[in-house]
């Protein structure tokens, strides 16, 4: 039976939701599960959100455990700011991306996090998309000594830069990361002295690409009016399964059941508030510490994230809707890495393009810049990026600065001010733009 | 009246201390004029392989930012409060129009702020190449002297579309040639600061090296070996005085009147100062292919940074390794103020060296930083304290 007719006769009420509830359960079974992993000293992998190596990786059944995560819960939970204190006490400089500090005061404290016990990581890695990573897990290598892995991933080099698959240049750093990919087989047989067995690769594969698809589905879904989804708010917890289950059938079940439901939800005009008026694309994350907060100063406007760079760049490049051919399984990997790593990295890099494009096509009405002070590989060429649109696209834009886990960044009064201004000035262009259209 | 004698040292100490702080570059625009129809290459920090610019018969030339020197009015409009001085002022450098003579704007994965730059220089100056060359970030894959060797063809391709020219294998050796000269004539320099540092101060020898930056290395070789020659004649008298290292100069460049204030109080015998102009630590070959050599030589002959991850190379042995081999006795660990990679890295310093129990001074630094009192009291009470311990 489908997943389609296995929930066809459910009632709207049981649909519309699904996706945060089951999202909100998957979330904590994980937890769960690390809690058992660290009890057992099962093995662990620690990676990160953009570009996991998952497929590979749970090929040797390794748990993985994500640290942004980690942090942005406790953020979430509000008790990022101890585990700051506790880095910050131990030597971190207040200059340090928040996300290691907090993960630095959670492994000071015996790997106690608030959603449970996090395992020992017997293997890391870290790609290239974000620097810090490489930085981050030369603080577990020297804490553990675990097996340190970085997948380098070259990026875009310049402004309209460009190859495809088959050309020289690709072929050049496809097979660098090919060959990386076989080393990090030989690193995971050594960690877990267990064999290689291609099929499960092949099988992680299948499952990502049906994630993929629907992922991408559900993400042009919010081109829709009203958009089926907050994508700053509901966004975090699809991208929060994508990249914990990513590689599996769970995760795969679970993103072609959000497609389900958003497609219902666009198909009876279900939005996310009651009216929507403004919509958005947000550039950078949120601010986790004042989450609800942070979203409520925007829908008081009746504006509505309808998507984000974060949704794009956090999934690894999953949002191109990655196929990969599963008969030639490393190297299509390989392949699909460099290609969606490479996105990742650009969106963050060189923006100006992309942005322009989604803002066309999800039908913003203007762009959210968060500058966050822990993450410089998001924020520092945002004002550039801003300044250029602007002047070349003529995109109405806010800029904004706090941060994603340290609660002292923030300041709302100034943040309040800057949104009530901008969405005034927002109000005043539709209907000027209205008035025109009417002629 | 006594006439003051200024030696030859003093001569073109002088020189290169003009150059090296001048943020109109007198020396770039000169060579221009002397060059109608040459190019001009510019690069970031820390490590960029100048041998391929050389060859092309164009001037590379470091953007290292501008201190206190220039104010970044314009860039501060374009790039995020939270960001280290040495890239807002080397922005300010394109925006002001001071380094409009570049043909060609690299910068490296040495960090996001770094491959941010790519991006906003490209949006920003038009009609000038604006790139990021991805140095290999796996440095012990298998395949990562390949797969920069390839990388270094593509950088030499758009290179010479820019020259109009082809490069050829012999302008690459030639360029290799001259690189390794200045390399070797450098590690004498260093040689003089750990073994006789009475007679070449910290700042002196920057300065030295740092004219390189901003000339052709034929003429650098040129002065080095003319100052290198002046040394051992020059009037010092050895003190009794700590010996430390100096480590957190790799990128954002710390201000002149910092480093003085240090040596006014110890001597520091080692540095990792420009480190990517010694970055290769020995000959590249001069025969077989240039590009693999240049390649190979970048990750198997190399010294290390906090920039770049080698398992071959943990940080902290490297240091007690640097200071072992300098007879320091103790370690400034400074840090540029949002440096994420640096300041990473001196919680790991430190730890390592409480551990060995060797003495160590933290200090977080600005290029742009102009008062020094609590800095100079801070090195004050640390030398003492070693000194009367
Ligand atoms: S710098 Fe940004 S992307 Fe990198 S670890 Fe920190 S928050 Fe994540
Ligand atoms: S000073 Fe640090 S943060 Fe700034 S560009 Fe250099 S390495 Fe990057």
């Amino acid at each position: 039976m489908s997943v389609k007719q296995a929930h066809a006769p459910q009632l709207e009420g049981e649909l519309v939701g699904r996706g945060r509830r089951d999202g909100n359960r998957l979330f904590k079974e994980w937890y769960a599960e690390l809690d058992a992993a660290a009890a057992a000293g099962d093995p662990t992998a620690y990676v990160f959100v953009m570009g996991s190596a998952a497929e590979v990786l749970k090929a040797f059944d390794l748990n993985l455990v994500f640290p942004e995560i980690n942090s942005l819960q406790m953020a979430v939970r509000k008790v990022s700011l101890d585990y700051l204190n506790k880095a910050e006490d131990y030597g971190y400089s207040t200059d340090v991306c928040g996300y290691v500090k907090a993960d630095v005061g959670m492994h000071l404290d015996a790997r106690k996090h608030p959603n449970g016990r996090i395992p020992k990581p017997s293997i890391v890695v870290a790609t290239n998309m974000c620097n810090t990573y490489v930085k981050w897990v030369e603080i577990w290598q020297r804490m553990y000594g675990c097996k340190v892995f970085v997948l380098d991933i070259p990026g875009q080099r310049g402004i309209g830069w460009s190859t495809e698959p088959g050309s020289e240049q690709f072929e050049n750093d496809r097979r660098y990361v090919q060959s990386q990919l076989e080393e990090l087989i030989e690193a995971c047989v050594a960690v877990t002295g267990r064999p290689f067995r291609i099929e499960r690769l092949q099988e992680n594969l299948a499952h990502v690409n049906l994630m993929a698809a629907d992922w991408k589905a559900v993400l042009r879904l919010n081109q829709n009016i009203p958009a089926p989804f907050n994508a700053m708010a509901d966004g975090l917890t699809y991208m929060g399964v994508l990249s914990a289950y990513r590689g599996t059938e769970a995760g795969a079940r679970y993103m072609a059941e959000l497609r389900e439901e958003m497609e219902h939800k666009v198909r009876l005009g279900i939005g996310t508030i009651a009216e929507e008026r403004f919509r958005l694309h947000g550039v950078g994350p949120a601010c986790y510490p004042y989450f609800r907060r942070f979203l409520e100063l925007f829908q008081d406007w009746g504006a509505v994230f309808v998507s984000t760079e974060y949704l794009a760049y956090a999934g690894g490049g999953l949002d191109l809707g990655i196929q990969f051919d599963v008969e030639r399984p490393l190297e299509s990997l390989a392949e699909q890495l460099l290609i969606t790593g490479r996105r990742s990295m650009s969106n963050m890099f060189f923006s100006q393009d992309q942005l322009a494009d989604t803002v066309r096509d999800w039908k913003a009405d203007g762009i959210v810049y968060h500058s966050v002070k822990s993450c410089r590989t998001v924020s520092t060429g945002m004002a550039d990026s801003r300044e250029y649109l602007t002047r070349i696209k003529d995109v109405p834009s806010l800029f904004v600065e706090s941060d994603l886990v340290d609660p002292r960044i923030w300041s709302e009064a100034q943040f309040k001010n800057r949104i009530d201004a901008y969405f005034e000035a927002l109000g005043a262009r539709k209907s000027a733009a209205l008035v025109a259209a009417k002629g | 009246m006594a006439v003051a004698v200024r030696s030859e040292f003093g001569v073109i100490l002088e020189r290169c201390s003009g150059l090296a702080e001048d943020v109109t570059y007198p020396s770039v625009r000169r060579w221009r004029e002397d060059h109608p129809g040459g190019h001009a290459v510019g690069h970031f920090q820390v490590y960029f392989p100048e041998e391929l610019i050389h060859a092309a018969g164009m001037l590379p030339v470091t953007l290292m930012g501008a201190g206190s020197r220039l104010e970044a009015k314009q860039a501060d409009s374009h790039i995020g409060s939270f960001i280290c001085s040495v890239c807002r002022t080397s922005l300010e450098l394109g925006f002001s129009g001071r380094v409009g003579f570049l043909d060609a704007f690299y910068t490296t994965p040495i960090c996001d702020v770094a491959r941010n730059l790519a991006g906003i220089w490209g949006r920003n100056f038009k009609g000038m190449t604006a790139e990021i060359l991805y140095l290999p970030q796996n440095a012990n894959a298998k395949q990562a002297v390949s797969y920069l060797r390839n990388e270094y063809a593509r950088v030499l391709a758009e290179l010479e579309r820019i020259a109009g020219r082809p490069i050829e294998e012999a302008d690459l050796r030639r360029s290799i040639r001259v690189y390794n000269e200045n390399r070797r004539l450098l590690r004498e320099l260093y040689r003089f600061k750990r073994e006789t540092p009475w007679l070449l101060s910290t700042t002196e020898a920057y300065v030295l090296a740092k004219a390189g930056t901003v000339m052709p290395r034929e003429e650098h070789n040129e002065i080095l070996r003319t100052a290198l020659a002046e040394i051992p004649n020059r009037d010092g008298r050895r003190q009794d005085r700590v010996r430390v290292v100096f480590e957190g100069g790799f990128c954002e460049q710390p201000p002149l009147d910092m480093l003085q204030l240090i040596e006014e109080a110890c001597y520091i015998v080692d540095d990792d100062l420009l480190i990517g102009m010694r970055w290769i630590v020995d000959d590249v070959p001069e025969t077989g292919d240039p590009l693999y050599a240049l390649a190979e030589s970048y990750l198997e002959r190399s010294t290390y940074s906090c920039v770049q991850h080698d398992d071959r190379k943990p940080k902290e042995e490297m240091l007690l390794r640097r200071l072992a081999e300098s007879g320091g006795q103790a370690v400034i660990l400074a840090a540029a103020k949002m440096c994420e990679p640096g300041l990473d890295e001196q919680v790991a310093y430190s730890k390592a060296l409480e551990e060995k129990k060797i003495p160590f001074l933290l200090l977080d630094f600005e290029e742009k930083m102009t008062a020094f009192e609590r800095m100079r009291m801070e090195v004050e009470t640390f030398v003492e304290s070693i000194l009367f311990d």
